[in-house]
């Protein structure tokens, strides 16, 4: 009898499933409210202000408009082109939102609830839905690289000529910026000793010294290449309207536009998560929070409290980003990706690599104070030094003048050197 | 026009400074210019609760209307010009004999089809004797398109509705010159 009945621990899983599933597709839709309210405040314009509670004439700012939006989507006409790959056009939406959302299995949202006292459970309770995975970290890498086929297999499928362009641009894009990506993470990971995302957040707790503070270059090259695997403006090539019509869901309508749009919100939502967790301290808030395993329910609610106000926080900059900076040509794109984030990625995991190999020879002979200091003192040296550098030594990318060649190896001479002067000398 | 021409005079861009190559300072002063705009006061309306402030109504290029002159009959002497000048065609006269001493022809029927309208003012423009004139009535509906055909009577009784708020222009010109043009 017992054995048919599902474990209090697969029940709580499911209940968190259920909740953070539901949450997130909640969350995404009120995104998209946030995102056009943000857009029309920038614009100076009101923004959606109009649909409240459904058949009443209560308005409540326009609340009620993701609603309204999401019928509207669903009930259009779930249209197949003529010319596509039946199978993967299909397979694409749903690839990109099951690994959007999969990738949530191993994200925190909140640090632990307080004992419950029910047989079979592990007190205290991780917000959690798979606590005891060791490599949350990769898991949630392995299916963000996954969500990009998804991405690949709509540009390819729709067999168009924008949605195979939009493909191709975020093969290039995604692929360039996972190495970034992969570097800024290395950094926080060599420091906490662990993959798993809560140990992440328990050691910045701790220590109350946030990885952003302790590797700011990290942060840096974290942030921007999280920027590019979101495809939020300014690397939003991928699907550049004025460019590309929509890029790889050009082809698509209806309920399956409506999936990849979710995924889109849902890789921000990831992409504001993993900021928060690894480098501004996740639910730690100096004073506020405290910073040990044991919590009372008002400090569980709290935790979760200032992690979402942070993801919240870091979602709107990157709303207000969107209406900050233009788009980048690709070429500065791939500049920025393999001529500057790279290196620096690089520089930054050696500074915090030697800061960790010596940290116990400096505690024993500087004492605790001074070697925090210098812990924290190196990074940021090298953080000024590396961007100052990187502003300098790069090619600003921005001539897009005809390169005049001479001879074929001054190609790649005359974008540093071609001026005006030597136009006026090559037409004479 | 060749680059080697003397006319031509070649600017050089200024090269990049320091902070201007670190992209850091540029965008924290485009941010600073997004975050103004996101709590600066909006310039548009919640239009059906509150009307938007149309600026001067004399120059505004809203719905038509067919003034009076001072003894209640149509103005028009149905002499086509607004017609004519109209480029989408969407002004009708019937020009009859008139029953008036002063006037040769005045029109039968005055039809204006507001929906192929462009409200462009060029019938404004034509009118010699200030007859057809665009009022600041912006928000014009209808349930049909029978319904948007409008009439003489309706457009006198458009003059009707707005000839307190609105002067004729005519009339209006006068009075900022103090005396007959």
């Amino acid at each position: 009898m017992t054995t048919l009945l599902p474990s209090p621990t697969t029940l709580a899983a499911l209940a968190k499933i259920g909740l953070l599933v539901g949450g997130l597709m909640t969350a995404a839709a009120y995104l998209v409210l946030l995102e056009r309210w943000i857009a029309a405040w920038v614009q100076d314009r009101r923004g959606p202000n109009r649909v409240g509670i459904p058949l009443t004439k209560i308005r409540l700012f326009g609340l009620g408009q993701p609603l309204a939006d999401g019928l509207k989507i669903i009930l259009k006409e779930d249209f197949t082109p003529q010319h596509v790959d039946k199978v993967l056009y299909t397979a694409a939406p749903l690839v990109i939102l099951a690994a959007s959302l999969a990738i949530f299995a191993a994200i925190p949202f909140g640090s632990v609830l307080p004992p419950l006292n029910i047989p079979g459970l592990p007190d205290p309770v991780p917000f959690l839905v798979a606590p005891g995975l060791d490599v949350g970290v990769l898991w949630v890498f392995a299916l963000s690289s996954i969500a990009v086929y998804g991405v690949l297999l709509g540009g390819w499928a729709s067999n168009s000529k924008y949605s195979f362009l939009g493909g191709l641009r975020s093969s290039a894009q995604l692929l360039a910026y996972e190495i970034p990506l992969g570097l800024g993470l290395l950094g926080v990971v060599l420091a906490a000793g662990s993959l798993k995302l809560d140990a992440i957040m328990n050691a910045q707790a701790e220590s109350g010294i946030w990885y952003v503070f302790a590797q700011p270059l990290g942060f840096l090259v974290f942030m921007v290449a999280s920027f590019a695997e979101a495809a939020r403006l300014p690397f939003d090539l991928p699907e550049a309207e004025q460019e590309l019509v929509g890029g790889y869901h050009t082809e698509y309508s209806g309920i399956r536009l409506l999936l990849f749009l979710v995924a889109e919100f849902l890789h921000m939502i990831t992409a504001a998560f993993l900021i928060v967790i690894l480098f501004l301290g996740g639910w730690h808030l100096w004073g506020v929070t405290g910073s040990g395993q044991e919590v009372t329910w008002l400090g569980a609610a709290l935790r979760c409290g200032v992690l979402s106000a942070k993801i919240l926080a870091v979602i709107v900059f990157f709303m207000l980003v969107r209406w900050s900076w233009p788009r980048f040509r690709f070429d500065q794109l791939m500049n920025l990706a393999w001529k500057v984030m790279l290196p620096l990625g690089i520089a930054n995991l050696v500074v915090v690599a030697t800061v960790e190999e010596f940290r116990p020879q400096l505690l024993a002979s500087l004492g605790a104070g001074w070697a925090q200091g210098a812990a924290l003192a190196a990074p940021w040296a090298v953080f000024f030094i590396g961007w100052i550098g990187a502003g300098l030594l790069t090619p600003s990318g921005t001539d897009n003048r005809p390169i005049l060649t001479r001879s074929p190896l001054d190609a790649e001479h005359g974008l540093l050197t071609n001026t005006s002067r030597d136009w006026e000398k090559a037409v004479r | 026009m060749k680059p080697t021409d003397p006319a031509i005079t070649w600017l050089e861009p200024k090269p990049l400074g320091l902070t201007e190559r670190l992209y850091l300072p540029l965008f924290l002063q485009g941010l600073t210019t997004t975050v103004r705009h996101l709590v600066s006061p909006k310039v548009t309306v919640n239009f059906p609760e509150q009307r938007p402030v149309v600026g001067n109504p004399l120059i505004y290029r809203g719905v038509h209307r067919l003034n009076r002159d001072d003894a209640g009959r149509v103005k028009c002497v149905a002499c086509f010009l607004c017609a004519t000048a109209c480029p989408a065609h969407c002004i009708d006269i019937v020009a009859t004999e008139s029953p008036w001493p002063d006037r040769e022809k005045y029109p039968e029927s005055f039809v204006i089809d507001e929906l192929r309208c462009i409200f462009c003012g060029m019938c404004e423009e034509a009118c010699p004797v200030d007859a057809i004139e665009l009022t600041s009535l912006l928000d014009l509906t209808g349930k049909s398109r029978e319904e948007m055909i409008f009439d003489k009577e309706k457009l006198l009784s458009v003059y009707d509705m707005t000839k307190m708020t609105e002067p004729m222009q005519s009339a209006e010109l006068e009075r900022i010159s103090e005396g007959p043009l």
